[in-house]
């Protein structure tokens, strides 16, 4: 008898397709990347603060700073990425909707995130110049 | 999920917000969302900061008067206060995918320390500001 049934039916009911595991994980593993790189950041803005423009060239100009600085960039706006992906999930059911929240939500992460990295590592690189 | 597609019966929703009696743990989950949609605010912040910094002098003191006058730090505070409770928040979570923490006495202390260190870390941080002379 089970030898009738199609793929699909013996496929229903049996949970997910395997794929959203990588997901929610990649979730988690940015996260607990983020627990020193966010600690580091918010000490970091405190010198910042008081530096002016030649102290933030100064401070970005060292290889570790400007290393850390464009991962807290990088790993944060993959995080928020996933974050807002899934409250789009959640409260979002429109198909149109959604699918245009989902575009927006990736294009503008992945596009600040670039637009900040560049400007890091040109800072970095070049001493601010120009 | 309250839609349903062509042909299949009508799923069961979960019970209404309003039907569950108040929990400080539903006001932590609320807040960890609604922290973590403000730091989206605040990357764009830290974005700002970088590309302003790449512009050059002028832009760079033009970008940081503007974070440094009253509603700019007012401002900031709030996002301080969202970065510390998401990260305490965030352990919480990493703590329950971890499969511990779900008694219901040690989640309520969880949510109530995460408030607390999305206030006190803040208010730590502004004071360190003010007595570095940065704000």
């Amino acid at each position: 008898m089970a030898g009738y049934r199609t793929d699909l039916a013996r496929a229903r009911g049996l949970g997910s397709a395997k794929r959203g595991v990588g997901t929610w994980i990649a979730e988690r593993v940015t996260a607990a990347a983020l627990i020193p790189l966010v600690l580091w950041g918010v000490w970091s803005a405190l010198g910042l603060a008081r530096g002016g423009y030649d102290g933030a060239v100064a401070w970005l100009s060292s290889p570790l700073n400007a290393v850390l600085m464009a991962l807290l960039i990088g790993v944060g706006f993959f995080h928020m990425q996933a974050g807002l992906k899934v409250v789009i999930e959640d409260y979002v059911h429109a198909p149109a909707s959604k699918a245009v929240l989902l575009l927006l939500n990736l294009f503008v992460c992945v596009l600040i995130g670039a637009v900040a990295i560049f400007s890091v590592l040109k800072v970095a690189l070049s001493g601010g110049a120009g | 999920m309250t839609h349903s597609s062509p042909g299949s019966a009508a799923r069961p929703t979960a019970p209404h917000l309003t039907v569950w009696r108040w929990h400080v743990t539903m006001l932590a989950s609320i807040l960890h969302r609604a922290s973590g949609m403000a730091l989206y605010v605040g990357a764009l912040v830290l974005a700002g900061w970088a590309v302003s910094l790449a512009s050059g002098p002028d832009v760079y003191a033009g970008y940081t008067a503007l974070l440094g006058s009253i509603p700019g730090e007012v401002a900031l505070f709030g996002l301080t206060v969202a970065v510390f409770y998401h990260l305490a928040s965030g352990v919480r979570h990493l703590i329950w995918d971890w499969g511990q923490g779900f008694e219901l006495a040690t989640a309520s202390l969880m949510a109530w320390a995460s408030i607390a260190i999305g206030v006190l870390g803040a208010v730590l941080v502004f004071i360190l500001a003010a007595l570095e002379g940065a704000l």
